[in-house]
């Protein structure tokens, strides 16, 4: 599904992400793990395309994607939750939505959205930017569900939230796991979250891969040496 | 009474032409943040486009339909001034989104080439324009005189704030705009081609200097520099109402339009533009970035 072979980025002089090698299989979730400020983000840029790479590809589908632009991958069904939600403030929840089918072939939102997330339904009139953090990490989530990716990244979904919300961040994940076939990567830093909804765990120190192995084989212990200060 | 009504009149008319120049610059710089100095001369393009109409008309039509020319001047003037805005923007503008200074000045150059380019064309003394027989004289009203073309100007000013409005807040095309100038990052992610999204936004305001240009061969003789003339008050309305807003620059066009009236009225023409200008600065340093400001809740 997704291939990223020696991978370097990161801005202007100071190298972010320094030859990560990196594998994702259809309808597997792929968690990324690691302390503040390793490259997890960075990483999660490159492969959408916000910043382009020093050196490496990035394969998608078979096919060399590293000199794409962000729009191009999104239409080939690469959905983007990034940290911070970066929700369009002045657009209604509606129009967000909207805006986040521009990615696919569907012409209108369809229903299981508002299933997920039965709030964005009541709060379809109000802008994105009078929306809680929560609220809008469910509604940046939504938005990047109707337009059917393929492939999705999540860049801290739980980050700052309240548990019943992550809770049900979770259930969705794990839905979208079960009923289709999209791939996700997902970055966090919840050992306990990440057990629960990943098939392969990669730990990151200082840009580079240091640890990874399949979810049922982790040792706890090994990974918090990882991600303790 | 009556003078009271008639400044009223009088200073509606002048905020509809006001919003009229401003709108186009609304988008551009209002939205899209590009100082384009070379905005006047798409007004000034709009208005040669209705010079050239009326002279085919005087020359090729029949009589009859002598005054078709101008309500067929206003789609041509926007789609010419637009295909202008959209050269302007692929050659020079989309290199320079970041570096307002420089586009200040490379636009200034461009102004600076159009003029020179109708000079070339058209001569340096104003021509003429023949309005149209159904916008000569005007609405009586008991003792009162109201121009049709003033009337027809505060009709036209409104049609373009209601078709602007539809687009950006009824349309997809508009809603990727918007998106877009929110934030330009996250609506790439999410599939939107920002590159095709810049070159339109771009072409609608410059569409719409040229409909200001064609209105303002109502108002008098054109020459090449009659862009320099607006320009001024076009900037002046959008950053008095507040950059991003249109809205803002409805309030703001009218605002100036009415004060400009009454300080005009009770004093005379230069002193009341000398009292407008010290009132901009006045607001301005009470509300530094104008009337309608967009604010939301601050994200985390």
């Amino acid at each position: 599904m997704l291939k990223l072979q020696e991978l370097e980025a990161g801005y202007d002089e100071s190298m972010v992400i320094r030859d990560i090698d990196l594998q994702v299989k259809d309808n597997q979730v792929v968690c990324i793990m690691g302390r503040n400020g390793v490259g997890k983000t960075t990483l999660l840029k490159t492969i959408m395309g916000i910043l382009p790479p020093k050196k490496g590809k990035v394969i998608y589908m078979d096919t060399d994607i590293t000199k794409k632009r962000p729009s191009h991958r999104a239409k080939q069904g690469i959905g983007y939750v990034p940290q911070g939600r970066e929700i369009f403030p002045k657009l209604t929840v509606y129009e967000n939505l909207l805006v986040g089918l521009e990615a696919g072939t569907e012409k209108k939102i369809k229903e299981d959205v508002y299933t997920y997330f039965p709030i964005l339904k009541d709060f379809k009139k109000r802008n994105g930017g009078d929306l809680s953090g929560g609220q809008q990490q469910q509604l940046a989530i939504a938005r990047a569900l109707v337009a059917n990716p393929s492939f999705l990244l999540l860049d801290e979904p739980t980050e700052g939230i309240q548990p019943n919300i992550v809770q049900e961040i979770q259930e969705v994940i794990l839905d979208i796991k079960r009923t289709s076939q999209t791939s996700m990567i997902l970055v966090e830093q919840d050992l306990e979250f990440v057990k629960n909804v990943a098939d392969y765990i990669y730990v990151i120190d200082h840009g580079s891969v240091v640890y990874e192995k399949a979810v049922d084989e982790i040792n706890d212990d090994e990974v918090y040496h990882y991600l303790s200060v | 009474m009556t003078q009271i009504i008639l400044t009223l009149f009088n200073g509606l008319s002048l905020g509809s032409i006001l919003l009229l120049i401003a709108l186009g610059l609304a988008i551009t710089f209002g939205l899209m943040n590009v100082i384009n100095m070379a905005h006047g001369e798409l007004i000034m393009i709009g208005a040669y486009v209705t010079y050239v109409m009326q002279n085919l008309f005087l020359n090729y039509a029949p009589q009859q339909y002598f005054d078709l020319y101008f309500i067929l001047s206003i789609p041509i003037a926007l789609l010419i001034a637009a295909g202008v805005g959209m050269i302007l923007e692929f050659s020079l503008i989309r290199f320079l989104y970041r570096r307002p200074l420089d586009s200040l000045l490379a636009t200034w150059g461009v102004g600076l080439m159009l003029q020179q380019l109708a000079r070339s064309i058209f001569g340096a003394p104003n021509v003429g324009v023949q309005s149209p027989s159904f916008l000569n004289g005007g609405l009586e009203v008991g003792t009162l005189l109201f121009p049709y073309s003033r009337l027809f100007i505060i009709g036209l000013s409104i049609v373009c704030l209601v078709s602007i409005y539809y687009y950006f807040y009824r349309t997809s095309s508009g809603r990727r705009v918007r998106a877009v100038m929110q934030n330009r990052q996250m609506a790439e992610c999410l599939g939107v081609s920002t590159r095709k999204v810049d070159l339109i936004t771009f072409a609608i305001g410059s569409g719409f200097a040229g409909v200001a240009g064609c209105a303002l061969t109502l108002l008098g003789a054109i020459g090449p520099t009659i862009g320099t003339n607006y320009i001024i008050d076009a900037f002046m309305v959008v950053v008095v109402g507040g950059v991003g807003a249109l809205f803002g620059a409805v309030a703001g066009a009218l605002g100036i339009g009415f004060f400009n009236t009454v300080f005009e009225y009770v004093t005379n023409a230069s002193l009341g533009k000398v009292l407008i200008f010290l009132l901009i600065i006045a607001f301005l340093q009470w509300r530094p970035s104008g009337l309608v400001t967009s604010r939301s809740r601050s994200l985390d």
